[in-house]
């Protein structure tokens, strides 16, 4: 695992926030996705979300390993994603909405999914290596995801009027947290340039097809584009991200310095 | 042993000779070791047991994701959390098979949820325990899935023949499970005073529990002699017990740790641990549903099933009108 392997024209400090970025994502969601073992609404479901956090988290563990490299001060995943307050994580919003019901579960994941699927596509295709190799792994695991929240969020929109007011109710609540998944800044702009990171508005016309599509399907309605909340990509989270993290650290926090 | 006591509605055993040709044409292929398959005639008292041992080692699987998932949040690692992830999904997964492996009997999940729900139906006393701190997940690898072990090898060997292959496939997960919490345990141990502290505190309240796991002395039991003589059952629970103690002693004492009996000690002469009796009382109180966590387990299970039942219904009606859509299509086709 040598960090040699990564193009040495690239920035670290972009580089490093772009791993953090897309590692935390993983991180966050799957410890929300987790929180539904045991108590979904069928066993399929116990299984089937299980094994998405299970994906989740070991993206995390290669992304955070990465950008640990990166950063070359000796800190691991584990370091990372154990021993970081809130303001040092870089995960969107939405990933950190609560679970709601299942629906709202279901309808997060699917617009998530949709981003990420194409996220990862372009990343598998680009120039750096150590990335590329991530993202063809994730990229296989991703895709299963997202057939699966596709085929449930159109299954739930087209079932009983109450299945479908649910999906139409978390799918209005979670839109203002979709427009920070394309949103850029310097940090992008310096990775795009260098050839590591797709330009984050041209993944916009894939994901809004997959979305129309699904929904049209489903026989939800598009919410219209207004306000769209921000600030995890750049450490402004909103309240819930510290009782995920009080509750994820608090080994690591109550027993410093111990291994597991 | 995630089925305890399990009725089996017989007074006594009866000999071959007492049997009608049906029965002892069946009894005979038992003795001989051959499966019972779905389709085959079976005596009602044989199906009807089976479907309360399955289902409630089914719900045994189900019911004790929710001690586990307890800690999946708070994980201490993220190597940790994928296999506390993986661990929890093999037991709903083992349920699956087994709900599966009862529907065979003619009864379906849902019949069982209910029964599960009622209270009619039990799951094992050994999940109405706590789980209090992170080295409750390694005794609970170690101690309840290695106490589980015990009893499902020979499961492997059951006459019916979808339980005895659900078996031999979670059986397979199960050892993996035991190793893992071992190892956790290893680790902690090998760490911080408080982390050691911390094993023995989990040791202290989950020893007994296990042991009544196998539930109490069955020698006298008309039930247990008719599951034997169905080889539903294979051993004795105290056979079992005492198998499961001589087997964790020597592992407890690798950890450094003490099993809490005054009473434990080697006998030469059995070739075997001396050891005290369980607190019964406490076990009968669990099972009658007075254990620390029965009302907040079952409420979780209940809560569960409720509150996803838009979810069910909304998919059944989607099922339903894509059908419809089909047939539509098809008669506009021809």
């Amino acid at each position: 695992m040598a960090t040699a392997a990564l193009e040495p024209a690239v920035d670290r400090a972009a580089l490093l926030e772009f791993l953090l970025r897309i590692g935390d994502n993983a991180l966050i969601l799957g410890h929300r996705v987790s929180e539904w073992c045991g108590h979904s609404p069928a066993l399929e479901e116990d299984i089937a979300l299980a094994n998405t956090a299970l994906d989740l988290i070991g993206q995390t563990q290669l992304w955070l390993g990465l950008a640990g490299e990166v950063e070359g001060k000796g800190r691991s995943a584990d370091d990372l994603a154990y021993l970081r307050d809130g303001y040092d994580f870089r995960n969107i919003l939405l990933v950190e909405r609560p679970n709601g019901d299942f629906g709202k579960t279901l309808m997060r994941q699917f617009l998530f999914d949709a981003w990420h699927y194409l996220l990862l596509k372009a990343l598998k295709g680009l120039t750096e290596k150590r990335i590329a190799e991530i993202a063809e792994k994730a990229f296989k695991e991703v895709s299963y995801h997202l057939d699966r929240s596709r085929d449930l969020v159109i299954r739930l929109g087209d079932g009983t009027a109450e299945s479908h007011r649910r999906m139409q109710e978390a799918l209005d609540d979670l839109w203002p947290y979709t427009g920070e998944m394309f949103a850029a800044d310097a940090v992008d702009a310096a990775l795009v340039e260098a050839g590591v990171i797709p330009e984050p508005q041209s993944l916009k016309a894939g994901w809004d097809e997959i979305v129309a599509e699904a929904l049209t399907e489903g026989t939800l309605k598009k919410p219209a584009d207004g306000y769209m909340h921000k600030g995890g990509r750049r450490g402004v989270h909103t309240e819930h991200l510290g009782f995920i993290l009080s509750e994820m650290q608090f080994l690591q926090r109550a027993y410093p310095g111990a291994t597991w | 042993m995630y089925a305890q006591m399990v009725k089996t509605d017989a007074a006594r055993v009866r000999s071959l000779d007492e049997m009608d040709p049906v029965e002892r044409a069946f009894q005979e292929r038992v003795d001989a070791g051959q499966k019972i398959e779905p389709k085959e005639w079976m005596p009602e008292g044989y199906r009807k047991t089976l479907v309360r041992q399955i289902s409630q080692h089914a719900h045994s699987e189900i019911v004790g994701q929710l001690p586990e998932g307890n800690w999946i949040s708070r994980a201490p690692t993220l190597e940790r959390k994928a296999i506390l992830l993986a661990k929890v999904q093999d037991e709903a997964g083992h349920g699956l098979y087994l709900y599966c492996a009862a529907e065979t009997l003619g009864i379906s999940r849902d019949q069982m949820y209910e029964q599960l729900h009622s209270g009619k139906a039990k799951y094992s006393s050994i999940f109405n325990y706590p789980t209090l701190t992170w080295a409750d997940i390694g005794a609970i690898g170690w101690l309840v899935d290695g106490a589980a072990i015990m009893n499902q090898v020979p499961l492997q060997r059951c006459s019916y023949g979808p339980y005895a292959r659900a078996m031999v496939r979670i059986c397979k997960e199960e050892s993996f499970h035991q190793r893992q919490g071992y190892d956790a345990l290893m680790r902690m141990v090998k760490g911080t005073p408080a982390q050691k502290a911390m094993v023995q505190d989990a040791l202290n309240r989950w020893w007994w529990p296990s042991l009544m796991m196998f539930g109490p002395s069955d020698d006298a039991s008309v039930h247990s002699a008719q599951s034997m003589a169905w080889k539903i059952k294979q051993n004795s629970n105290d056979e079992l017990r005492q198998k499961f103690v001589d087997q964790t002693v020597p592992q407890a004492k690798y950890l450094g740790l003490t099993v809490p009996d005054p009473d434990l000690k080697w006998n030469e002469e059995k070739g075997g641990h001396d050891f005290g009796e369980p607190d019964w009382e406490e076990f009968f109180n669990v099972i009658a549903g007075n254990g620390p966590c029965n009302a907040e387990r079952l409420d979780a299970r209940k809560k569960a099933w409720n509150d996803g039942a838009w979810f069910r219904d909304g998919l059944t009606a989607h099922a339903e009108k894509a059908a419809d859509r089909r047939a539509a299509a098809k008669i506009a086709a021809e």
